[in-house]
């Protein structure tokens, strides 16, 4: 449903379809590992190592 | 598949549309949580790999970047390669001569760490601060703010990630009684050695006081402690290693011969 709606929204033949969801897939994992997940795991303290009054 | 696809629904079938809008549904659901999935996937791609070749990267720039840094070679010397000069006995100063000096700006790489236990490649830099997102993630080892200098009187507190950003203090647990911890700065090596370690809960600030665990008493030694979680790839518990300064040796007279020690196992 997700998957084939945005196949279709996208313009053009297959292979540019296909470069296209490569270059917006690479676009959200550099989102994800360079900014969402640094901020999930220093946000919800996972991984301490400090001593201090928050833990 | 085929089969459904080859009898198309009779005349008298419920209408599609109820049928089709329920399974439009679930066919969503379906997907968010194919997509759910793949995030977590990633998310555990990212801590477990993707964060030890940053930070890795980040740290090992980070030395190069220092001028004063001792970068090589930290082997014992051999006998055909030229050896590093190692500083004369003469030179070995007590601790209680050792200068005061001015902490530096939050996020500054003012030290270099060596652990000859921790094997001839292992140098890190220490900076200023525990920050997670600014220091511990990127620069690996964090001085906490407000306590003592290297080699100054009090208590040289710094702590780093013991799994993932590069885990500077990995084999914290490996450390025993004796071993040496080295630390260079722009003026002058400090080498301290391990006097004990103990496990606490993250709210134990006592471990980092001036006289490590009495909080509150006026600093008597020239002590160092390191911090890192416990248990490994948790933040429950963290791990401690308590030292105290050996000697120290303003910079320039060859490095200390300790550099180069094979610590018993």
């Amino acid at each position: 449903m997700i998957f084939p709606a945005i196949w279709g929204a996208l313009p053009g033949p297959r292979w540019v379809r296909a470069l296209i969801l490569a270059a917006a897939l690479a676009a959200v994992l550099w989102l994800l590992f360079d900014y969402v997940f640094p901020w999930i795991s220093v946000t919800f303290g996972i991984q301490d190592q400090s001593v201090g009054e928050t833990g | 598949m085929e089969t459904v696809a080859e009898h198309p629904a009779p005349p008298d079938a419920a209408p599609p549309k109820a049928s089709g809008a329920a399974s439009r549904v679930l066919s969503l659901v379906g997907e968010l949580m194919i997509i759910v999935g793949g995030v977590l996937a990633l998310y555990v791609v990212w801590q477990l790999f993707y964060t030890d070749l940053a930070a890795n990267a980040v740290q090992e720039q980070t030395v190069q970047s220092l001028p004063w840094a001792y970068t090589l070679p930290i082997t014992a010397p051999t006998d055909n390669g030229p050896s590093p000069q190692t500083i004369p006995d003469e030179l070995k100063l007590s601790p209680d001569t050792a200068p005061d000096v001015k902490e530096p700006a939050f996020g500054t790489t003012f030290a270099t760490f060596y652990v000859p236990r921790w094997g001839p490649k292992y140098i890190k830099p220490i900076s200023e601060g525990t920050d997670r997102h600014k220091i511990l993630d990127r620069l690996g080892i964090g001085h906490y703010v407000h306590t003592a200098m290297p080699g100054e009187l009090g208590n040289f507190a710094i702590s780093a990630h013991r799994t993932t950003y590069a885990k500077p203090f990995s084999n914290i647990d490996k450390l025993r009684k004796g071993d040496y911890l080295i630390v260079q700065t722009k003026t002058a090596w400090y080498v301290y050695r391990v006097t004990s370690h103990e496990i606490v809960l993250p709210t134990a600030v006592k471990v980092i006081a001036p006289v490590p665990n009495h909080l509150g008493a006026a600093p008597d030694n020239h002590y160092i402690t390191l911090t890192s979680c416990h248990p490994k790839f948790s933040a429950a518990e963290r791990y401690v290693v308590h030292g105290e300064l050996e000697y120290w040796s303003p910079v320039g007279n060859g490095v200390p011969a300790e550099l180069f020690s094979v610590p018993a196992p």
